[in-house]
C-alpha cells in the first residue's frame, strides 16, 4: 500500500503545539463573568481534562485527543490514539463512560485503512468498560484520529493535578523515551526490540495503574505526554514547591538513550527544552538522559505524587502490569531552581 | 565548503543529514539550510555535543543559516575513527568484571537499578573498556529481557569484547538466550582478568 508511506510523519503527541505558545492564547480568551460553581476543574490548572459536578457524588470528566500517525500500522495508530485519549480520564481518577470518534482522512486514500484505525480505536474503548457511541469526521490532506471521552468521578477522588506535597514521592508508571524511538524507527534507526517495547507501552490502557493507585493517598496525577517529563512535573509542581529527581531510577526503553546520541531528536523536545529548560539544574547528568526528560510522549504513563510509603506498595503492584515503572523522584521545599535532577 | 539544503524537512531529518556530512570530514564548514528556529537550535544543540562550533543567521522568515566548522586538528584520529565504529576509543587493558546482577551489597531491587545505571554510565564514559566480561549472576546481564542488553550491545558495536560465562548461563537455565557478545569458559576469563591492566569491578 503506497498511501501507507505517506501514512506517518512524526505524530503522536510530538505534533502538539508547545506549551508557551497555548498559554498565550488561552490566557486572551473571554471568560464568562461568573464561573459556574459546578466546574470543578476548568483549563486554569493545567490539568487533564475538565470536570464538573452534575450531584452530590458523580462528576462528569470530558476530555479530547487526537493526532496524526506515529506509527506505519494504522490498526496499532488507532490503538495507541484511543490509549492516549482515555488516559486523561484515567489521570483525574475517572471511570471511562462513552466517547465519540474524531477522525481527519484523505478522500482518496484506502478505506481499509480507515477500519483499521477505528478498529484499534474500538477495541481500547471497550477494554476501557466504554462504549463507542459516535464520531466526526472530515476529508482532510493528512490522516488524524483520536476521541473525545466522557467518564465520571467521585467528586471527592479527583486526582488533582497540582495538589502535591513537601515530602511526598513520584512515581512514574510507563517508561519514558516512546518518542525517541519512535522518530528513529522514521529513520529506519529503531531496533525490534526497542520498537516493540515502545508499542506495548503505547497502547497499554492507563486504566489498571488508575485503578492501584485509587487505593493510596495520592496527592497529584496527570498523565506524561506532549510536554515531556519535565514539563508535566512543571504543571504539577505548580509555584509553590520544588522536585529532586533521581534519573538513574527513570524508567525508560533502554535502546532510546543510545537513539538520543545519535540525535534522533524531535522540535517537540527541543520546544519543550525552550519551555521549562530555565526551570531545570542537571547535575553532571549525561546530554541523553536530559534528552529522555524533554522526550514528548505519546500515551505516557501515569506521574503520580504520593506519601513515600504509600508509593513503594503502590509500584509494587504496579510493576506486576509489565512495564518498566518506579519512583523516580521527591517533592521538596521550595528551590531556586524549580526542579534538579541529579 | 558542504552544503545541506534541508528546508522543507522535518526533525530529525536536517540534523541526521547534518552528521551524515560532518562524519566524513576532518576540517571545514558545513552550510545547513533550514525552514524554522526549532531546527536551528537542534543542529547547534549537536555541534554542542560534537565540540563544534556553530553559528546561525535568520535569512527571513522561512530561511535560516547555520554554519558549523570544525577546525583543523580539533577531530583526534580517535574521534574520527569512534564515529566509524572503529574499536579506538577504548582503553587498551581495562577490563570490566559483572560478577552479579546488582551492584553493591544492601538491597537487591536497589542493586539492580544500581547495577543498570552503572552500564549506561559505562557507555557515557570517553574511553571505554577494551573487554567485558560476565560471570555468575553477571550471565543474567547479557541475556535477551535485560534491562542491560541495549547498553551492552551499544559498546559491542564500538568495539568492545563482551564474554559471558557459558557455565553460568548453563546453570541458569539461559544458554540459548545469550543476546550479545560470545560465550567464554573459565580458562578464558582467567587469561583476559590476568592480563588486564586494570580490572574494574562495580
Amino acid at each position: 500500500m503506497p498511501e501507507e508511506i505517506l501514512f506517518c510523519k512524526g505524530g503522536g503527541c510530538t505534533a502538539k503545539l508547545g506549551a508557551g505558545v497555548l498559554e498565550r492564547v488561552l490566557s486572551r480568551l473571554p471568560k464568562p463573568e461568573e464561573r459556574d460553581p459546578a466546574l470543578l476543574i476548568g483549563y486554569e490548572s493545567s490539568d487533564d481534562a475538565a470536570v464538573y459536578r452534575i450531584s452530590e457524588d458523580v462528576a462528569v470528566v470530558q476530555t479530547l485527543d487526537f493526532f496524526p500517525p506515529m506509527v506505519e500500522d494504522p490498526y496499532l495508530f488507532g490503538q495507541i490514539a484511543a490509549a492516549n485519549a482515555l488516559s486523561d480520564i484515567y489521570a483525574m481518577g475517572g471511570d471511562v463512560r462513552t466517547a465519540l470518534n474524531i477522525v481527519c482522512f484523505p478522500e482518496k486514500m484506502d478505506l481499509n485503512i480507515l477500519g483499521k484505525i477505528m478498529q484499534g480505536g474500538s477495541e481500547k474503548v471497550i477494554e476501557a468498560g466504554g462504549t463507542l457511541v459516535g464520531g466526526h469526521s472530515i476529508a482532510d490532506s493528512d490522516v488524524k484520529y483520536g476521541l473525545s471521552v466522557m467518564g465520571v468521578v467521585h467528586p471527592e477522588k479527583i486526582f488533582p493535578n497540582d495538589g502535591v506535597r513537601e515530602g511526598d514521592v513520584l512515581l512514574l508508571t510507563k517508561p519514558l523515551g516512546v518518542g525517541i524511538v519512535c522518530t528513529a524507527n522514521r529513520v529506519g534507526e529503531a531496533s525490534p526490540a526497542a520498537m516493540e517495547l515502545a508499542l506495548r507501552s503505547m497502547t497499554t490502557l492507563n486504566k489498571y495503574a488508575s485503578e492501584v493507585i485509587r487505593k493510596y493517598d495520592v496527592h497529584g496525577c496527570t498523565d506524561v505526554t506532549g510536554f515531556g517529563f519535565l514539563g508535566h512535573l512543571k504543571e504539577m509542581l505548580g509555584r509553590g514547591l520544588s522536585a529532586e529527581i533521581d534519573s538513574i531510577r527513570m524508567p525508560h526503553i533502554p535502546e532510546s538513550l543510545g537513539y538520543a546520541d545519535e540525535f534522533f531528536l524531535t522540535a517537540a523536545a527541543q520546544r519543550n527544552r525552550n519551555h521549562v529548560g530555565e526551570l531545570v539544574k542537571f547535575c553532571g547528568v549525561p546530554f541523553a538522559v536530559e534528552e529522555l526528560l524533554f522526550d514528548p510522549q505519546t500515551s505516557g504513563g501515569l506521574l503520580v505524587s504520593l506519601p513515600k510509603k504509600d508509593a513503594e506498595q503502590a509500584l509494587v503492584e504496579i510493576r506486576r502490569l509489565g512495564l518498566p515503572c518506579d519512583i523516580v523522584g521527591k517533592i521538596v521545599k521550595k528551590e531556586k531552581q524549580q526542579i534538579e535532577v541529579l | 565548503m558542504e552544503r545541506v539544503d534541508a528546508r522543507g524537512k522535518t526533525c530529525p531529518l536536517p540534523v541526521i543529514e547534518t552528521k551524515k556530512v560532518l562524519e566524513n570530514m576532518t576540517e571545514g564548514q558545513v552550510e545547513v539550510l533550514v525552514d524554522n528556529a526549532i531546527a536551528v537550535q537542534n543542529l547547534c544543540k549537536m555541534a554542542e555535543q560534537k565540540k563544534m562550533k556553530a553559528v546561525s543567521e535568520k535569512k527571513s522568515e522561512d530561511c535560516y543559516v547555520v554554519t558549523i566548522t570544525i577546525e583543523a586538528g580539533s577531530r583526534t584520529e580517535a574521534d574520527t575513527s569512534a564515529e566509524a565504529c572503529i574499536p579506538d576509543s577504548r582503553a587498551a587493558g581495562t577490563v570490566v568484571a559483572l560478577t552479579a546482577e546488582t551492584m553493591g551489597t544492601g538491597d537487591d531491587v536497589l542493586g539492580k537499578i544500581l547495577m543498570k545505571g552503572f552500564v549506561y554510565a559505562l557507555t557515557e564514559q570517553d574511553s571505554l573498556p577494551e573487554t567485558i566480561v560476565l560471570y555468575n549472576g553477571g550471565a543474567k546481564l547479557s541475556v535477551e529481557g535485560a534491562e542491560t542488553l541495549a547498553d551492552l550491545k551499544l559498546m559491542e558495536a564500538q568495539g568492545v569484547e563482551i564474554l559471558t560465562c557459558g557455565t553460568c548461563l548453563n546453570h541458569y537455565g539461559l544458554s540459548e538466550k545469550l543476546a550479545v557478545g560470545s560465550v567464554t569458559n573459565m580458562y578464558r576469563i582467567a587469561e583476559v582478568l590476568s592480563k588486564a591492566g586494570k580490572v574494574i569491578r562495580p
